[in-house]
């Protein structure tokens, strides 16, 4: 089959590979119809994350038609021809962090545990085409991917919704409604959003749905501003003017309520020597990740008020502002999306009509020109957004 | 060389006392062990894995038992390696799982069979025992042993990196299997 894969630092590249088989009994085996590219996926580009490998099959947002199943496949749950969407972190359902509905904590699903261990003080679950850390499973932008725990994860969707309207269940939705959940919404809630990149976006929607009577949206790239200004939300461009100031006057000075890291550990900074400072650090790796957007978020968030982060960071960070943090009495709240938790109920705002998923593809691409639309999405071209790739 | 480790397993500690003591078992999710046979009701005589040491067999026998709660082993007559254990099996206070504590013993001798011990025990030896009780978990829990295109052979699995990459098997790979 044709699928892409890592090719080294800034490289991908689709190749024929062989087609994926069932090696465990619970495995089933998707037909791809529809993938996209993910802002994590740029983490792994860029050399971010360690333990990728050349040859890595990319991608964690997928969906498409059950082909083959394990015999040990609840028959109840998963059948062949069944047209589902499959959730990034693979989960076990059946170990105390899945009782939990900590999905991506999933406790069983990780073959390398044993190194995320090291890195992390605990392990994480598998997660598709994400590095040997997240156990080594091959992702889908492929044309076929195999499935662990096929009976647990994957949604069935039964109506005749299209592959672009639930496309997006499999990680930036339900992404992004969790960081505004972790925000504990209030009607009074100002909330601020950092990164207007897919997640970003679903973070202001689900802000708003949630109840917020207030939604801004902070980036550089004017295009994606607009975006979210004509969703609603308020555009506050970080080259342009000073953040904290002008998240001062949005407030009448108490500072938004919330805030969400919706940028993660390849922030860019306004500030060109602040920048410079976490670039020399995280070059000779004494500093792994970028952490401009959580420190703005800390230092901006209203005393007492929740800091939630849903952008990536890997490994370590510099002047991070404790003090700030403590002293004011913050609430940090962050993870790696419990998509299994989110997906029947964003499911069902999708299907009466709350939540258009669709709002934010500008790009739909064959699958073989994957790598175009890495340049596109990574270098912000063409005014892309989000790629769905088309195997 | 003393081992300790330790996980948690949401299953109530008859089930995971019953399938531990079922000593036939233990090679499912033991990476040095190849076999666990039974040969009486006390008595059983264990088979190495390779890596471990070449054919490195041994006759154990348990020497004391508490059904839910305990089982102590230990190694008989001139073993290769002598080596005994105890497993105990505790409540967690979530009321649902179960605490599982293992203390395993290796009496290293020296030669090519306590050299090919150390190599497969490493620079962490412990690492190799929280592996295998996190395979004993994902058994018990799930079923079986959890594979991915990077790690495909379960608890042959090779902890090294680099691994293979995260990509589907050829059918000439699959057919070489682990050995590959
Ligand atoms: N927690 C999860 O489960 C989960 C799931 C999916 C994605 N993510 C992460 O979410 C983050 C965003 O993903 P995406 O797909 O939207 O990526 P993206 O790269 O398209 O978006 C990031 C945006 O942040 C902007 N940005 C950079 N520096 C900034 C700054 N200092 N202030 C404000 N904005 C800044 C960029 O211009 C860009 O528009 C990534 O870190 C991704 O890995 C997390
Ligand atoms: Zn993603
Ligand atoms: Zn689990």
């Amino acid at each position: 089959m044709r699928a892409n894969t890592w090719a080294g630092r800034n490289k991908v590249e689709v190749r024929d590979v062989p087609d994926p088989r069932i090696l465990n009994r619970r495995d089933a085996i998707v037909r791809i119809t529809s993938t996209a590219i993910c802002g994590s996926d740029l983490h792994l580009v860029d050399g971010y994350v360690p333990t990728m490998q050349d040859g890595d099959v990319m991608g964690h947002e997928f969906m498409g038609e059950v082909v083959e199943v394990g015999p040990g496949v609840d028959p109840d749950r998963l059948r062949v021809g069944d047209r589902v969407v499959v959730p990034f972190p693979i989960a076990c359902g059946a170990c105390g962090a899945c009782a939990a509905e900590l999905y991506s904590c999933c406790e069983n699903t990780n073959p390398n545990a044993g190194i995320a261990e090291k890195m992390f003080g605990h392990p994480v679950a598998g997660i598709f085409g994400y590095s040997h850390l997240t156990g080594g499973f091959a992702g889908g932008q492929a044309q076929y991917a195999r499935v662990p725990f096929a009976d647990v994860g994957p949604l069935k969707i039964e109506s005749d919704l299209a592959d672009e309207q639930v496309l997006f269940l499999s990680d930036i939705l339900p992404t992004g409604y969790m960081g505004a959940e972790m925000c504990d919404i209030q009607p009074s809630d100002v909330v601020a959003v950092w990164g207007a990149g897919p997640v970003g976006q679903f973070a202001m929607d689900s802000a708003r749905i949630l109840g917020a009577a207030k939604v801004i949206a902070i980036d550089k790239e004017p295009y994606r501003l607009q975006m979210a200004e004509r969703a609603g939300h308020i555009p506050v461009n970080f080259e342009e003017v000073d953040v904290r100031s002008r998240l001062l006057e949005l407030t009448g000075g108490r500072g938004p309520d919330k805030c969400i890291d919706a940028v993660g550990l390849e922030a860019t900074h306004g500030s060109a020597h602040i920048a410079t400072y976490d670039r020399v650090k995280q070059a000779v790796r004494a500093e792994s990740d970028r952490p401009h957007v959580l420190r703005q978020a800390i230092m901006s968030c209203r005393s007492g008020g929740v800091v939630s982060v849903i952008g990536v960071y890997g490994g370590l960070v510099d002047k991070f502002p404790a003090g700030a943090w403590m002293n004011r009495s913050l609430t940090l709240r962050t993870g790696q999306c419990h998509v299994q938790r989110y997906m029947k109920p964003l499911l069902g705002r999708i299907e009466r009509g709350e939540i258009d998923p669709t709002r934010i593809i500008t790009h739909r691409l064959p699958l073989d020109e994957a790598e175009r639309g890495f340049e596109l999405f990574k270098n912000k071209q063409d005014h892309c957004e989000k790629v769905v790739l088309k195997p | 060389m003393e081992l300790t480790a330790t996980t948690t397993i949401r299953k109530p500690a008859p089930e995971v006392y019953a399938f531990w003591r079922d000593l036939e078992n233990l090679p499912t999710f033991m990476a040095h062990l190849e076999e666990v046979r039974t040969t009486g009701d006390r008595t059983s005589h264990w088979v190495a894995n390779a890596p471990f040491g070449k054919d490195v067999q041994w006759d154990a026998e348990i020497l004391d038992e508490a059904p839910g709660e305990k089982i102590r082993w230990r190694s008989t007559g001139d073993a290769d390696v002598p080596n005994a254990g105890t497993v105990r099996f505790m409540p967690a206070p979530d009321g649902v799982s179960t605490e599982v504590h293992v203390v395993l013993l290796y009496d290293i001798p020296g030669g090519p069979v306590g050299k090919a011990v150390a190599k497969y025990f490493g620079e962490e030896p412990h690492q190799q025992l929280d592996d295998d009780l996190r395979r004993l978990k994902q058994v018990l829990e799930t079923g079986e042993v959890v594979r991915s295109d990077g790690a495909p052979w379960g608890k042959r699995a090779r902890k090294e990196f680099p691994q293979r990459p995260a990509q589907p098997l050829s059918d000439a790979e699959f057919a070489k299997g682990a050995e590959a």
